[in-house]
């Protein structure tokens, strides 16, 4: 058999790890804005539809469904348009800030398993690199709330600061459980240590954790119910009312490939991540269902966009000083005393403790 | 070789970006500055495969510390001119600080050496399943339990301290009390009634 793609695949193999490892992450950059692309529009079909309307539905790709072509329509509108910066801005922070708002959303991706064979880098620390790159996010909107110069962006940019940092530490409580469970902090191994079944995945022992970290990651993304940092009917559009054309479509970019970062992780610490919740069962188990695969990371994440985009639908939006309340009264005490409960699963090991790598 | 070539990439990167913290007229870049050269030495501790401290490094000081920095410098309206007037007068004091540490720190490196760690036989890698944060955990949950734990009581006082100097109650405020927000029923505020319909005359 020496067909085009067997010589394709041979070559692949030879190359050197570093071009592989490039081409990989090329890859997964553009399948992550590919998605954020359709993840608007599936946001405006999904909310048009809880509000009995139709969305987007006049742009056709190849004569394809109805607005299907919206988000491409968008994505050209946009660059087409003029980048305006303020006479009185500050023009490097200015142009900067986008970049430092989209990069760590992007980075992320190095660490997360996608199915069992395919990650781009196995890291040890695979845990705290997503959390240290998360809050690098944050230098995106403080710069540009600063540089624009503009009272509400600057507003805007300071109530992010706040509910980032908050929040965050929500959110680092929730994985330090995540983290008791595994017993280890590379993503592969914290899936891989999930395995027996669905009530085997974390949520099941963990289950204020996973509500915590949830709640905290749609507060870090900045998405309603907790979008204050944008708040459209108080300060217009926050820290990045100033910007326009491409340059505000990268802080889209930014939030929405945040979005499926947060639904991702969810789902590899909390719902194990690529495995079948059908493994072991009898006839579903035999076939490609019950296989550990790409295809169940990614109808978990689907679940999880889906649940951002009904939370906008549905709730309305947080005041400023509940939000403070809500992420250092209620969640923080909540994952400490979890964390101590944990400490009790594992002295008397039961759940995940049960099992043989805690011998 | 591509090593050494990044750790001077890096190291460079780090003098010039604290030399920037010093330098910059403006607070706000001074603060990036130092955001700078902490990113800039996270990677030269990755660079010797201490990626527990690099990434704890970024996640603490820039995740969290500096972001506060930022916020509390981009708040405060810093006359620069005024800032700038002392430099000379109080120069002398900046050179007995540095040198005092610098002391201190060639003090304690002469006298302890540098903890058992031969550093003649150059850089070591470990093997690919070596976890240095658990090599970490290891040794600051057992030889080190008191320093650490004494640590941690330090870092107690000093948050209920800085939170007793900020919780004052100014009288006459007219604040609201979210607790008594949250707590309310909607049965206290709204009544149902049913009114009949009235027939068309």
């Amino acid at each position: 058999m020496h067909t085009p793609i067997t010589h394709l695949l041979a070559l692949w193999g030879t190359l050197p790890a570093i071009i592989r490892t490039v081409v990989w992450i090329l890859i997964i950059s553009i399948a992550v804005i590919l998605c954020v692309a359709f993840l608007t529009l599936w946001e405006r079909k999904v909310i048009g539809w809880m509000q009995l309307r139709r969305g987007p539905n006049r742009v056709r790709i190849f004569g394809l469904l109805p607005g299907l072509g919206q988000p491409f329509a968008d994505v050209f509108k946009l660059l087409t348009k003029e980048v305006i910066v303020p006479s009185s801005a500050n023009k490097f922070l200015f142009r900067l800030a986008p970049a430092l708002a989209l990069v760590p959303a992007l980075a992320a991706w190095a660490v997360i398993p996608l199915s069992p064979a395919l990650v781009v880098s196995k890291a040890n620390a695979g845990l705290l690199y997503l959390l240290a790159l998360s809050s690098m996010g944050v230098y995106g909107i403080i710069l540009a709330g600063w540089s624009a110069n503009s009272k509400y962006a600057f507003l805007g940019a300071m109530r992010s600061a706040a509910q980032m940092v908050a929040y965050e530490i929500a959110m680092g409580f929730a994985l330090v459980g995540v983290l008791m469970a595994a017993g280890s902090m590379s993503l592969g191994q914290i899936v891989q240590h999930q395995q027996g079944g669905v009530l085997a995945w974390n949520w099941f022992w963990l289950f204020p954790l996973f509500v915590v970290y949830f709640i905290a990651g749609v507060a870090e993304t900045n998405r309603a119910p907790f979008d204050v940092a944008e708040g459209e009917s108080e300060i217009v559009a926050g820290f990045h009312v100033e910007y326009s054309g491409i340059a505000f479509a990268l802080f889209f970019l930014a939030e929405y490939a945040n979005m499926i970062l947060i639904s991702a992780l969810t789902a590899v610490f909390f719902f194990g991540g690529w495995l079948s919740p059908f493994a072991g069962y009898p006839v579903v188990g035999a076939s490609f269902l019950g296989d550990p695969s790409f295809f169940w990371l990614g109808l978990k994440v689907f679940v999880f966009l889906f649940l951002f985009l009904w939370f906008r639908a549905t709730f309305p939006r947080y005041r400023y000083d509940q939000i403070m309340r809500l992420g250092w009264k209620t969640l923080i005490p909540v994952t400490l005393v979890w964390i101590c409960v944990e400490m009790l699963m594992s002295a008397v090991h039961i759940g995940p403790w049960a099992k043989p790598w805690f011998h | 070789m591509l090593v050494e070539i990044l750790f001077f990439v890096f190291a460079t990167l780090l003098v010039a970006g604290a030399l920037g913290v010093i330098a910059a007229r403006n607070p706000v870049y001074s603060v990036l500055f130092l955001v700078f050269s902490f990113i800039n030495s996270a990677a030269i501790w990755l660079l010797v495969e201490a990626e527990f401290l690099a990434l704890v490094l970024v996640l603490v000081y820039v995740g969290a510390v500096m972001v506060l920095f930022l916020f509390v410098v981009m708040m405060l309206d810093i006359n620069v001119a005024e800032l700038k007037q002392g430099f000379t007068r109080f120069a002398w004091l900046g050179w007995i600080t540095a040198l005092a540490v610098i002391g201190e720190i060639t003090a304690v490196i002469w006298g302890h050496g540098l903890g058992g760690i031969d550093v003649s036989r150059g850089f070591v890698s470990e093997p690919a399943n070596y976890s240095n944060t658990m090599a970490i955990g290891q040794v600051l949950y057992t030889k080190y339990l008191y320093p650490f734990e004494l640590a941690s009581v330090v870092l107690v006082v000093a948050i209920v301290a800085a939170i007793a100097l900020t919780l004052r109650r100014r009288p006459g405020l007219k604040v609201q009390d979210v607790s008594r927000q949250v707590a309310v029923r909607a049965e206290e505020r709204l009544r149902v009634v049913k009114v009949s319909a009235e027939k068309r005359s």
